[in-house]
């Protein structure tokens, strides 16, 4: 019997307390929808600011109606390793009227990505188009390709193309099956065959300890190289980032290498600045292998009224060659 | 009517002789030897083969693509001959059948060595993007497998519940796992009517499925810009090339197996005879789209074009080339076209000519292409200026051709090869017809 009351008053007082809990809500969300629908009258105060609108007209509006909007300034400056630096578009120009393969470029690229494979990134050709037609000097980087077609072949999007030109690779993310090598019409890629072999306390290794973090392998493309992964050369992300030239371009002694911002219009070989599409009229540039509608990022200056003999280059010239070992 | 003994003790799988035990354990040990030197090249690095920077792919992709192609012989036989009602496939069948799945198998597992980083294969499942041609290898090559592995199993159903009876009392462990995969065929008419129409359903499937896979391996090339694979004829010229080195193959197979399992009251000259014309059409088909790959370019004479071409012709490949195009093509071509050619044993040679001309045919596809880039090859070691395999690659490409054998090997040891539900079925129905002719004859 006594049990029986018990629960009764348990009973009770739970239902209550639902009933109530049940009340309460009921209310406040009432309460909430009748505030919506007088809000506006509720809330107009005499408090008037004059705007001016995008298209230059004044116009009044209530003080309460002006609410801070917070500017997302994260796509302006933020930088994203896959997207690349922001409104920014960095080509290069090439005069193959001033290059007599001095081979510094090559060199300096060599050194500062710690290449030690066999095959340099950045390679001079010895080049001639015909019997009758003169020999020239041509150094070729990666082209940067707007439509790059290493890009489009890869299966696992570990090369890719950043808004601001730049054509890179993720070492850790490359399976090594090698097709976008077979997709470059440049010949520009490199794959590492073996662990790279940087000697025990070469000049090289004590750099690396110092210089990078060994991880950010997007930005330092190839270092450290990764055994079984493609490289290539990367414009130097790491230098542009602290506004500083690709290797090749301050190497350079005959200032061959220009490298600017396209947005820009204008290129710099370190001596001089110029308009880059006055440069490339005034001088009739061209890009390898147009025909193929790869769009290279990276533009040519013919070899013309040239300063040089080629045969001086010559003696430079190492055909099975392009990167010095180390011991 | 009940099939006779005769015919499954003629059929039905048996032991290997001696001959068939030094085979099989050669080839285990040719495996063995090639997963050793896969294994170190994994460890070193693909420093070990002879590949380079110019020439990046090498016989890891040739002998890909002759997988590739060899499994197309599914396909191009047992689907294209049983629409088209060509009642002389059922001996042969099987034998194609099991040639695919070996070969497909194979295939899927040779692309992988020449992965770079094989620790990453899952990427191609996590990061995949439709747009690359290698994708679409990944989709279309399992899709394949498993149609092929379906095209053999279902028309094996009723001769496995055979085999369970046949091996009761001999070697009842064997008669169960042939029970098991029997399903509990049981020959009722419903057991049937569902497995018919699977079979159909699966035959024609494989047809589109198998051109699909030879022209994604086409397409692995013709979407790149190189001279010699920028061709608009990759396909059509793939699939061809399949068919030729597909039926080359079940030539070859087809002869040691009638050998070796005393089937020549079964596979007869009437059957090599038939598939002997075969094979010829696909060669005529085969020179058709050779003759638009290496011939027709000459006419316009682009530059590239022409230094690719002369470099086949008469530069460091040409040997190859003309065996290639020679033995591999057009001798079987004439020896063929005469009746006394499509005897067994010309059979089986010009088979293996095929076979062999075919295989090194891929080798010419990738190779002389890739050692003519647009650019010079310049400041790179001089070896890189040519390519021959290396030790590591050719040990590791025998032991995946070893491996596809040794599949082949397998399945005939447990599988009829002739099919004997079908063949009881036909020997039945000739002699209804004969008794029908006899007596519509006498009267």
């Amino acid at each position: 019997m006594e049990n029986n009351s018990k629960n009764n008053r348990r009973y009770f007082l739970d239902n209550g307390l639902k009933l109530g809990l049940a009340a309460i809500i009921g209310g406040i969300g009432f309460s909430k929808i009748a505030s919506k629908l007088y809000g506006k009258q509720d809330n107009n105060s005499n408090n008037k600011i004059e705007l001016m609108t995008t298209d230059g007209t004044i116009v009044e509006v209530d003080a309460s109606e002006v609410v801070e909007v917070t500017h997302s300034q994260d796509h302006e400056t933020k930088y994203n390793l896959r997207e690349g630096m922001p409104n920014r578009k960095f080509v290069m120009v090439i005069d193959l009227a001033k290059c007599k393969n001095a081979l510094k470029c090559q060199s300096a690229c060599n050194k500062h990505h710690y290449i030690t494979g066999e095959h340099a990134w950045l390679k001079v050709y010895k080049m001639q188009e015909e019997e009758d037609t003169a020999p020239y000097w041509m150094p070729t980087t990666c082209m940067h390709c707007d439509h790059p077609a290493c890009v489009t072949v890869c299966p696992v999007d570990a090369t890719f193309k950043r808004r601001d030109g730049l054509v890179l690779i993720d070492n850790e993310r490359c399976i090594g099956c090698r097709f976008c090598m077979a997709a470059c019409p440049y010949s520009t890629r490199v794959f590492n065959w073996s662990e790279p072999d940087y000697g025990e306390s070469s000049e090289i290794v004590m750099h690396m300890n110092m210089a990078h973090e060994p991880k950010n392998s997007i930005e330092f493309a190839g270092m450290p190289s990764k055994v079984g992964t493609v490289d290539k050369c990367d414009f130097c992300p790491h230098a542009i980032k602290e506004n500083e030239l690709p290797h090749c371009v301050t190497a350079c002694p005959n200032g061959v290498f220009y490298f600017g911002d396209k947005y820009e219009d204008t290129v710099t070989n370190g001596d001089e600045t110029l308009q880059l599409s006055k440069l490339l009229k005034d001088k009739s540039g061209y890009r390898l292998m147009e025909g193929l509608g790869t769009k290279p990022s990276v533009y040519y200056l013919p070899p013309v009224n040239r300063l040089v003999d080629f045969k001086d280059g010559l003696d430079d010239f190492r055909n099975f060659n392009s990167v010095e070992k180390i011991n | 009517m009940e099939i006779s003994n005769k015919l499954i003790n003629d059929l039905a799988p048996t032991k290997f002789g001696k001959r068939g035990v030094i085979w099989t354990i050669s080839l285990i040990i040719i495996s063995i030897a090639g997963i050793i030197a896969y294994i170190d090249q994994v460890v070193k690095g693909q420093v070990v083969t002879n590949m380079n920077d110019y020439a990046l792919w090498g016989i890891y992709i040739s002998n890909f693509v002759f997988f590739v192609a060899t499994s197309f012989v599914g396909a191009v036989t047992v689907a294209v001959l049983r629409l088209t009602n060509n009642a002389w496939r059922t001996p042969i069948v099987r034998i194609a059948e099991i040639i695919s799945v070996a070969s497909i198998i194979m295939a899927g597992l040779t692309i992988m060595i020449d992965m770079g980083r094989p620790d990453r294969l899952l990427y191609l499942f996590i990061h995949g993007r439709m747009q690359s041609p290698i994708i679409w290898d990944v989709i279309i090559i399992p899709t394949y497998i498993v149609i092929c592995l379906l095209l053999l199993y279902f028309p094996l159903l009723p001769d496995l519940a055979i085999l369970k009876n046949h091996f009761s009392k001999t070697n009842p462990k064997l008669s169960k796992w042939y029970g098991i995969l029997s399903l509990n065929w049981s020959g009722s008419e419903k057991q049937k009517s569902i497995q018919l129409k699977s079979i159909q359903i699966i035959a024609i499937l494989i047809i589109p499925a198998g051109f699909v896979l030879q022209t994604v391996d086409a397409w692995l090339f013709s979407t790149l810009f190189r001279v010699g694979w920028d061709s608009t004829n990759m396909g059509a010229y793939f699939i061809s090339g399949a068919s030729v080195a597909g039926v080359g193959a079940l030539v070859t197979v087809m002869y040691v197996i009638r050998r070796a399992n005393k089937l020549e009251a079964y596979i007869t000259d009437y059957h090599f005879d038939k598939l002997g014309k075969f094979l010829v059409l696909t060669c005529l088909i085969y020179l058709y789209f050779n003759i638009n790959e290496y011939v027709i370019p000459e006419f316009t004479s682009k530059k590239e074009e022409i230094t690719h071409l002369n470099h086949l012709y008469s530069g460091q490949y040409a040997p190859l080339f003309w065996f290639v195009i020679i033995g591999g093509l057009i001798i079987p071509i004439i020896v063929l076209l005469f009746k006394k050619g499509r005897k067994p044993l010309p059979m089986f040679y010009v088979g293996m000519l095929v076979v062999i001309g075919s295989w090194w045919k891929r080798f010419l596809i990738v190779t002389p292409t890739l050692l003519q880039p647009f650019l010079p090859i310049q400041g790179v070691p001089e070896s890189w200026h040519h390519y021959f395999p290396s030790f590591h690659e050719w040990i590791i490409t025998f032991a995946t051709l070893a491996m596809a054998l040794l599949i082949i090997t397998f399945l005939v040891r447990y599988l009829p090869i002739v099919p004997i539900q079908r063949t009881a079925d036909e020997q039945e129905e000739t002699e209804i017809n004969k008794s029908v002719i006899s007596k519509t004859v006498t009267p």
